[in-house]
């Protein structure tokens, strides 16, 4: 058994950020394991640029962007174990791993942070009608074939689904070589930034059909092509409009699903609208000692907030570890109201070290010209105007803990009418 | 055009006045507005890319150090895809200085050990 | 010269091999495509039915009830996970319980041990997902269920380690009587000959034998789609689940799978090409219209896959056709084996063989090896044992497959066994290597090295299910290679 202060899983943003944070706020036992055979998590392969922005007021690749964290985790002497792989997590925070270095090992850990990004929505996930053929791939794989393997999986491509990912694949996959005929979108809108889809699509005159999807899947042994057909409202195929596209290679951008298989095995309870756990503001899960962050919390758009979150979960999973938690302190519950999904944290504490509280969300659907606010009966919070809310970019606000004193409960929602202040 | 500085996605009319001054039409703020003009005379992207290193497979990832004109995305891929990397090479290491003529640096922006 | 050849590496083919491989015989096994199960045997229900449903006195009644009785210490002695987990045909309405009291009969006539008829109450507590319009059920408790392709992987590997030979991207295109014995022309233009022929060809069956024999048989393919649904669904029901066949169909059965996953499904249409496992958007549709009778909370949202596979039924007689035609000597039929054929093949493989054995004056050998390749899988260690293994090999504790718990080593022991993996999809069957909920997303670039590295050639050779189905359409940088 070998005892860890803090024990962070998986060394992607989300856990380079929170171990660095770990040991500046005095933890001197932190690991971080990582399955991987480097650290970066996936932004190794996320070679475009737009990272950092609003955290080092610059714009970096993801493979940079990585690299300052990696090394400000090299200066801090802070381990890395990659190649190792976490088996089990116990809920007295044992943690089992293996590795081809150090075998089957066993930590006692006194808090795990949990940074094991998420998965991409497979075909299967969708039940497309067709063959089964090589030449389907999900974009993030493909991804990884193109920028870090140097390996092209196809030369004739429609994309199914309009998230940045395939988007940013459309276009490499065309700096490459590649024709990419179409990115094909169910939803009347797309889920990618608009940046993104000027940039990687209009660009190259790739074509974005909007309500449309693929129906089905052609060529036995590879792909053939694909058929695709325009959507009613109830996103049910319109008959007559099948268009055929002739290609070899099927790429999905159709979601993300945050990876809590260990999650679960810790006894940590999830949240069905987010699909990672359930946490409070110091992004403690329900099981003690047992926090999150990242993609496996919730899905993030920019990597910047990862990075912020992270560093909260860092720090307090070394003040659980250094026994300066805050303890049993009153739990004010979040509640997603009218035109809100997922918010994160779903629980805030009366009391806690940072003056700061962070809350985020994804609205449900599109909304112009429409506030949103932070809600307790009658007292407002806070208060916010936006000229658009859309599902693809998510929300975020700091507020000052004390405006939680004394609450029972809050609820964030969205107020579409066009009162002002 | 559309204008890609928030989800708003504002369809943007650039057209010239009777003075010969660019007007921008539908842009909801100013930064809609500079984009319009920015992306009607000079419009400009920054390139990344994957470069051959010496001796294996795995491809080396570049960036244009700075935005280059968004004419000349293909010829700048052409002349990254000429040159071959060698390791080790570090962050920022200059791989093209002057990619076709544009004073725009081509650089490495991962890390490849060994040699 | 051969003394017996067998015509197809399914589970038949492969049960009828390795029982022959018990003789002192020359055996070879041909078989189309790339590797062993890839006609129904990949695709299918994996239940080990009782043997209710079948007509009396059938060959499908008589080997159903014997292929049950063989099937667990079968699996016992080939490493292959088998769950007797029961099955339960749910009747939803009073005037479906008829049919119910109808198959205790004939089940009970078929010789299948303790059926029972379920009250509602009973129903729902043993099953508590269950539509609460189920009004009772026939419970058959000998009902199980296994893994059809590991079934076939293991027996293959069996056979082999006995002296059989597998041939693999051989399609039989012509057989034909020479001398005492049988020509075998392969597509190509080469010929093997044997003395016996098994022809255990699946949907292709009746096309050797119509080669053959005046008497004609014709196999109508029959197509089943299945959705499959993540192992988060564990435990929604523990037995199988089928419905009493109505005006409406034959139901769609829900099921725990021995990996842990739930397959519902299949439908059943008939259909003209005897290779086309396509799905479609009428048949899943029909899947989970008619499994939400079963199961009204029926997760769509946990699928991970969709699928089909073609039954070869035989439209003459609607039986299994086993032994040899009148005419043909030394020419033995398994022909229209469908359902319940996963569930006789042992019993088929045993009679076949015998038949066979007898035919050409066979005497059993006096060493019968049971090694059966298998390798050790982490996924079902203790820490304990995985460290014993790792301390072998580290291989083993180079975790590939994040979802089903796969490591490096795993995957290239499946490779290199005596009837190893040729391609991704026979990595995966072999060792659940993206099977998993993300669907090779993460593992796929990594078996694609190992493929490329144990079978010598470049990763942009390397295939999904051989032929043209090559994963990848070329390098960044040409044909650098270093």
């Amino acid at each position: 058994m070998i005892e860890v202060e803090v024990l962070v899983v998986g060394a992607g943003p989300a856990g380079l950020a929170a171990a660095i944070a770990a040991r500046e706020a005095g933890c001197s036992k932190v690991l971080i394991l990582e399955r991987d055979d480097a650290p970066g998590g996936i932004l190794q392969q996320c070679i475009h640029p737009g990272f950092g922005l609003h955290r080092f007021k610059e714009e970096l690749t993801g493979p940079e962007y990585a690299q300052r964290f990696i090394d400000r985790v090299n200066a801090e002497n802070i381990p890395i174990q990659c190649r190792t792989m976490v088996l089990d997590i116990s809920q007295d925070r044992k943690v089992t791993a293996v590795s081809p270095e150090n075998g089957v090992q066993v930590f006692s850990a006194k808090a795990v942070v949990l940074a094991m990004g998420c998965r991409e929505r497979p075909r299967g996930a969708l039940m497309i009608p067709g063959t089964r053929p090589a030449g389907v791939y999900t974009a993030g794989t493909a991804q990884r074939l193109v920028n870090m393997e140097g390996l092209m999986p196809g030369k004739r491509v429609v994309v199914l689904g309009s998230g940045d990912i395939g988007l940013i694949m459309s276009r490499r996959m065309t700096f490459q070589g590649a024709k990419v005929l179409a990115c094909v979108e169910l939803m009347p809108y797309s889920s990618g930034l608009k940046r993104n889809i000027v940039q990687c699509l209009d660009d190259f005159g790739i074509p974005l059909l909007l309500s449309h999807t693929v129906t089905k899947i052609h060529g036995r042994e590879r792909v053939e092509g694909v058929t695709v057909m325009r959507v009613d409202e109830r996103r049910v195929p319109v008959p007559g409009s099948e268009q055929y596209f002739e290609c070899d290679t099927l790429m999905l951008s159709v979601g993300l699903i945050p990876e809590n298989e260990l999650s679960l095995k810790a006894g940590v309870k999830l949240s069905p609208v987010t699909g990672g756990p359930e946490v409070d503001d110091s992004m403690q899960t329900g099981v003690p000692g047992v926090f999150a962050c990242g993609n496996v919390l919730h899905v993030h758009d920019l990597v910047d907030y990862v990075s912020l979150e992270s560093e909260t979960a860092g720090r307090a999973a070394a003040a659980f570890a250094l026994g300066c938690g805050a303890g049993d302190v009153k739990k004010i519950p979040v509640s997603d109201g009218f035109g809100v999904r997922g918010c994160v944290p779903q629980e805030i504490s009366a009391a806690g070290s940072d003056d700061k509280v962070a809350l985020s969300f994804r609205p449900a659907g599109v909304y112009r010209k429409a506030w949103w606010r932070v809600r307790s009966g009658d007292k407002v919070l806070h208060k916010q105007f936006a000229m658009i809310l859309t599902p693809g970019e998510s929300q975020r606000v700091e507020l000052n803990r004390k405006l939680f004193e004394g609450l029972d409960g809050v609820v964030v929602e969205v107020v579409q009418s066009e009162e002002k202040q | 055009m559309i204008c890609i500085g928030c989800p708003m996605g504002c369809v943007l009319t650039v057209s010239r006045d009777g003075n010969g001054e660019l007007q921008v039409e539908g842009a909801t703020c100013g930064r809609g507005k500079a984009y319009g003009i920015k992306e009607m005379t000079a419009p400009e992207r920054t390139v990344t890319a994957l470069v051959r290193v010496e001796g294996c497979r795995q491809p080396l990832c570049v960036k244009t150090a700075k935005p280059v004109p968004k004419g000349k995305i293909f010829e700048v891929l052409e002349s990254i895809k000429a040159v071959t990397a060698v390791p080790p090479v570090n962050i920022g290491d200059v791989v093209i200085p002057d990619v076709c003529g544009t004073g725009v640096a081509v650089v490495a922006t991962r890390y490849v050990r060994r040699g | 010269m051969f003394d017996v050849l067998v015509v197809g590496a399914g589970v038949v083919g492969c049960a009828v091999a390795r029982e022959l491989s018990r003789y002192a015989l020359k055996i070879g096994v041909v078989e189309a495509k790339d590797d062993v199960a890839m006609g129904a045997t990949k695709a299918n229900s994996a239940i080990v039915h009782a043997g209710f449903d079948a007509a009396p006195g059938s060959n499908k009644a008589k080997f159903n009830v014997l292929g049950n009785n063989l099937f667990e210490p079968l699996c016992r002695e080939l490493g292959v996970p088998f769950i007797r987990n029961g099955s339960l045909v749910v009747a939803f309405a009073e005037s479906e319980m008829a049919h119910l009291e109808e198959l205790l009969e004939r089940g009970t006539g078929n010789g299948v041990p303790e059926l029972e008829i379920l009250s509602q109450a009973e129903l729902r507590k043993r099953e508590p997902n269950l539509s609460p319009e189920a009004v009772g059920a026939l419970w058959a408790p000998t009902g199980g269920i296994c893994c059809p392709y590991d079934l076939a992987f293991r027996t293959a590997e069996n056979a082999a380690a006995n002296g059989v030979q597998f041939r693999f991207n051989a399609p039989v295109e012509k057989v034909e009587r020479c001398g005492d014995g049988w020509k075998l022309t392969l597509e190509g233009g080469e010929t093997l000959d044997t003395k016996c022929v098994v022809n255990a060809a699946g949907v292709y069956s009746d096309i050797l034998n119509n080669q053959v024999s005046a008497k004609h048989y014709n196999i109508r393919p029959r197509r089943g789609e299945y959705i499959m649904l993540d192992k988060s669904e564990a435990g929604c029901f523990s037995a199988t689940m089928f419905q009493v066949p109505s005006a409406a169909g034959k139901g769609i059965l829900i099921s725990p799978t021995v990996d842990g996953t739930i397959i519902v499904g299949p439908t059943s249409d008939w259909i003209e090409d005897r290779s086309d496992t396509e799905t479609s958007d009428f048949g899943l549709e029909q899947v989970k219209r008619v499994a939400a009778r079963t199961w009204p909370g029926l997760p769509l949202r946990k699928a991970i896959t969709t699928f089909s596979g073609i039954r070869a039924h035989e439209t003459t007689g609607h039986d299994f056709v086993l032994g040899e035609p009148d005419d043909a000597p030394g020419f033995f039929n398994a022909l229209g084996v469908e359902s319940p054929g996963l569930t006789s093949s042992p019993a088929i493989g045993r009679y076949l063989a015998g038949l066979v054995a007898a035919k050409l004056g066979a005497s059993k050998k006096t060493e019968f090896s049971s090694d059966c390749g298998l390798w050790p899988k982490i996924r079902e260690m203790t820490p304990a044992q995985i460290e014993k293994c790792v301390a072998r090999d580290p291989a083993y504790a180079r975790v590939i497959c994040r979802c089903e718990t796969v490591s490096e080593a795993e995957i290239r022991a499946a490779i290199r066994c005596r009837v190893g993996a040729r391609s991704l999809d026979g990595v995966k069957r072999r060792t659940r290597c993206g099977m998993g909920r993300c669907q090779g997303g993460f593992c796929t670039p990594r078996i694609l090295d190992i493929l490329s590295e144990e079978l010598g050639i470049p990763q942009e050779e390397v295939t999904k299910s051989g032929g043209a189905s090559k994963l990848l359409a070329g390098r960044l940088f040409g044909e650098d290679r270093q």
